[in-house]
């Protein structure tokens, strides 16, 4: 598996499965995402979907796949998966489907699906070990609905639930969930963070996880330019920040065995990735909120210790 | 053709195994259990082949029953009462995916209170969902019924999820002489099931996306209402072709006794054997009654209604539910089929009965025929559901809060 055929950004695959042309919004990341994810696993597809983003990428009668995409429901997309995994097994099996026109069959949801509402559907395929790519991609947000918090919102952030008032002036309050660690704990064969500024490495990641048969999870962080307040055009740069100041380790666990794939040396400050964003602008102004920038920092910075290099 | 005694549950599962389906995706609940049992011994001991698979939830369960009927499997699964309220939301997704799989539902009253006994507002609660619907009286039906369901919800005319309802306990439990039907034979019957525009790695597709232009909503919509009107005459098609291969036949509604009857009962699933019983009891006291067994309830089979039902001078519907607030679920349904009928009845009565599996006594069949018949004489009409509760049941309600308070 040391073999890959990503070594430099110039190996990204030119074919496109997804082509312009969609409602979502310019500087999307979790449209970069889906694309670059698309490239890695090839055109034999079958994308299963949760209500959010994602799902107005297609609208009748125009979709911009070259894959199939199957719209389920807002709780149980991983259990459409599944339904759709048996199905071509079972027909294959039987002698009714060739098996050239069997497909991977893969899950796409946003992060409020995916650690709330569709968080039982989600532990039921893993622990099944059904054979699956999960992509979660995580805008820390129910986007789709305008911005509202999720229980994978960030310590700190503004959404349309957390607006920071006298009463509440950090925004939200409460942490945000660990999914890595949720779906580690199921032991599934491949579990991986990947974000849209570290375009190798997400490649390789899928590149690896083809090897295993049985769930195979990915968590992207997603830069939302409508949500987080900043320009289409940063979508990337600010992805980066997440990753250069630790926000965003980027890793990936075999069998629950957990490897850093990308260890920032010089670590940016939270403050910078902050910032840059207006759902943390109150955390600036009028006053800089010292307090909550450095309980941010702190707690990235004791992730980073536990980390062996 | 072998004669067996089997259960409401066995006979489903017989049905199920007969129709070769490929994929059973199930979550327990009560009184719906022995089915998933049997059906997962049987795959498991390699004497049906398919994917049994537990699930999580109804949700999960119902949405991975719809996928995989939309890739291409025959899909058999069942579930009770709060289950199909659990997983309300994908019944509208599976009828708008155009999947064509059948749910057993074992009727069951909802919480709250809790009950484990039957009645209909489970089943009725997924009336406007797009799943046909086709309720059984007895064991043999409710086998024939899922063979029936998976023959028209597959036609391409129709394209439609469908449930069969067998009343808990009265049926899933309740042991009859069943005529098992053999497996060439049901083979003939029921084709392979050919899949409409499945997903294939050849050719992509896209399915349940949304569509934002109001029109496309309502396009759809009636396409479901269509076909769904189609599967009555594809049900008597089919009715035809069963009647050949196994000598017994099925039409969208039974009449019992209702030719020369002044008042008729309509009633659905196992307790209209009571409700036939009462009906010949009565008609040994001189009352010209009959019933009319609703056995497809969707489509709804209103030309047969109106042609049992025209020119009667009552009819009693009797609705094993409740829509709080109003009545019968049912009811409204037969008088909206009935009012612009020259000879329509004077009266129909809404009546409420055997709410959470409470017995109907011939008695209380006595009395809502009276109550009716003395209201065509007064050429009144009802003020309301009757509501039937009898007088032991209520001197039992007193005893039981008297003990429990120790008086
Ligand atoms: C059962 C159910 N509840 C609520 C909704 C409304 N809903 C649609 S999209 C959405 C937000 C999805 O958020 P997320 O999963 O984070 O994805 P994003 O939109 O951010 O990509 C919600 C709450 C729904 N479709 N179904
Ligand atoms: S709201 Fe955010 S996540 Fe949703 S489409 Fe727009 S940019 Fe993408």
């Amino acid at each position: 598996m040391s073999v890959t055929k990503y070594r430099t950004i110039k190996d990204v695959p030119r074919e496109e499965f997804l082509v312009p042309g969609t409602p979502l919004c310019a500087g999307c990341g979790a449209l970069l995402v889906m694309r670059l994810f698309h490239k890695a696993l090839g055109g034999d597809v079958v994308w299963v979907n949760a209500a959010g983003c994602i799902t107005l990428m297609a609208t009748f009668p125009y979709t911009p796949l070259r894959s199939s995409w199957f719209y389920t429901a807002m709780p149980s997309a991983p259990a459409g998966a599944q339904g759709i995994r048996d199905a071509l097994d079972i027909l294959i099996k039987k002698g009714k489907l060739d098996p050239s026109e069997n497909l991977k069959v893969v899950v796409i949801t946003g992060d409020g699906a995916a650690s709330d509402i569709g968080l039982q559907s989600t532990s039921g395929a893993i622990h099944r070990g059904l054979d699956f790519f999960y992509l979660c991609v995580d805008n820390e947000a129910y986007g789709n609905t305008g911005f509202q918090a999720s229980s994978s919102s960030p310590i700190g952030s503004g959404t349309a639930t957390t607006k920071p008032t006298p009463l509440y002036p950090m925004g939200n309050v409460l942490p945000k969930k660990d999914l890595f660690e949720i779906w580690r704990s199921h032991k599934p064969p491949y579990v991986a963070t990947i974000s849209p500024s570290h375009v190798v490495d997400a490649l390789r990641k899928v590149e690896k996880a083809l090897n295993f048969k049985g769930p195979k999870l990915f968590l992207a962080l997603c830069p939302c330019p409508t949500g987080w307040g900043m320009e289409p055009s940063e979508s990337v740069k600010l992805a980066r920040l997440a990753v250069e100041a630790g926000i965003w380790p980027l890793k990936e666990a075999v069998y629950g065995e957990v490897t850093h794939t990308y260890i920032p040396l010089k670590r940016r400050p939270v403050e910078d990735y902050l910032k840059a964003q207006r759902r943390f602008a109150h955390l600036f102004k009028p006053v800089k909120n010292e307090g909550i920038i450095a309980e941010i920092q702190r707690q990235v910075d004791e992730y980073w210790s536990k980390v062996e290099r | 053709m072998v004669l067996k005694m089997l259960t409401g549950s066995q006979a489903v599962a017989w049905a199920a195994r007969l129709a070769r389906v490929d994929y059973i995706p199930a979550y327990p609940i009560t009184p719906q259990t022995e089915i998933i049992e049997i059906l997962s011994e049987w795959v498991r001991k390699g004497e049906m082949e398919a994917i049994f698979v537990q699930m999580e939830s109804e949700h999960s369960l119902f949405t991975a029953a719809g996928t995989a009927a939309a890739t291409g499997a025959r899909v058999f699964t069942a579930t009770s009462s709060q289950g199909l309220l659990y997983g309300f939301e994908m019944l509208y997704s599976i009828a708008g995916w155009r999947a064509p799989l059948v749910l057993v539902n074992v009727a069951r009253a909802v919480a709250a209170p809790i009950t484990l006994e039957p009645d209909h507002n489970d089943v009725l609660a997924a009336r406007d969902s797009g799943f046909l619907q086709f309720h059984a009286e007895n064991v043999q039906e409710a086998l024939d019924l899922v063979l029936f369901a998976y023959r028209v919800a597959e036609d391409h005319r129709v394209l439609l999820p469908a449930i069969v309802n067998i009343d808990g306990f009265h049926l899933s439990f309740t042991r009859e002489r069943v005529e098992l039907p053999e497996q060439s034979f049901v083979d003939e019957f029921l084709p392979e099931y050919n899949p409409v525009n499945p997903i294939r790695a050849s050719e992509p597709v896209a399915k349940g996306i949304p569509v934002l232009i109001p029109p496309l909503y309502s396009f759809f919509k009636y396409q479901m209402h269509m076909a769904s009107r189609n599967a009555l005459n594809v049900f008597r098609e089919a009715a035809k072709d069963f009647e050949k291969l196994f000598s017994r036949t099925y039409a969208p509604v039974e009449e019992y006794m209702v030719e020369d009857a002044d008042t008729v009962i309509v009633m659905s699933n196992s307790f209209a054997s009571a409700g036939k019983q009462a009906v010949s009891a009565l008609r040994e006291e001189g009352h010209k009654v009959g019933l009319l067994k609703i056995r497809l309830f969707r489509p709804f089979p209103t030309d047969d209604i109106i042609k049992s039902l025209r020119g009667k001078k009552c009819v009693v519907v009797i609705d094993q539910n409740i829509s709080v607030g109003k009545g019968g679920i049912m009811c409204p349904e037969i008088a909206e089929a009935l009012y612009h009928l020259e000879d329509r009845p004077r009266v129909i009565l809404p009546v409420i009965a055997g709410l959470g599996g409470k017995s109907i006594s011939l008695e209380e069949f006595r009395y809502a025929v009276r109550v009716a018949e003395r209201l065509a004489s007064l050429k009144a009409g009802p003020d309301g559901p009757l509501l039937l509760f009898r007088e032991d049941e209520a001197i039992l309600v007193e005893s039981l809060l008297k003990t429990a308070s120790g008086g």
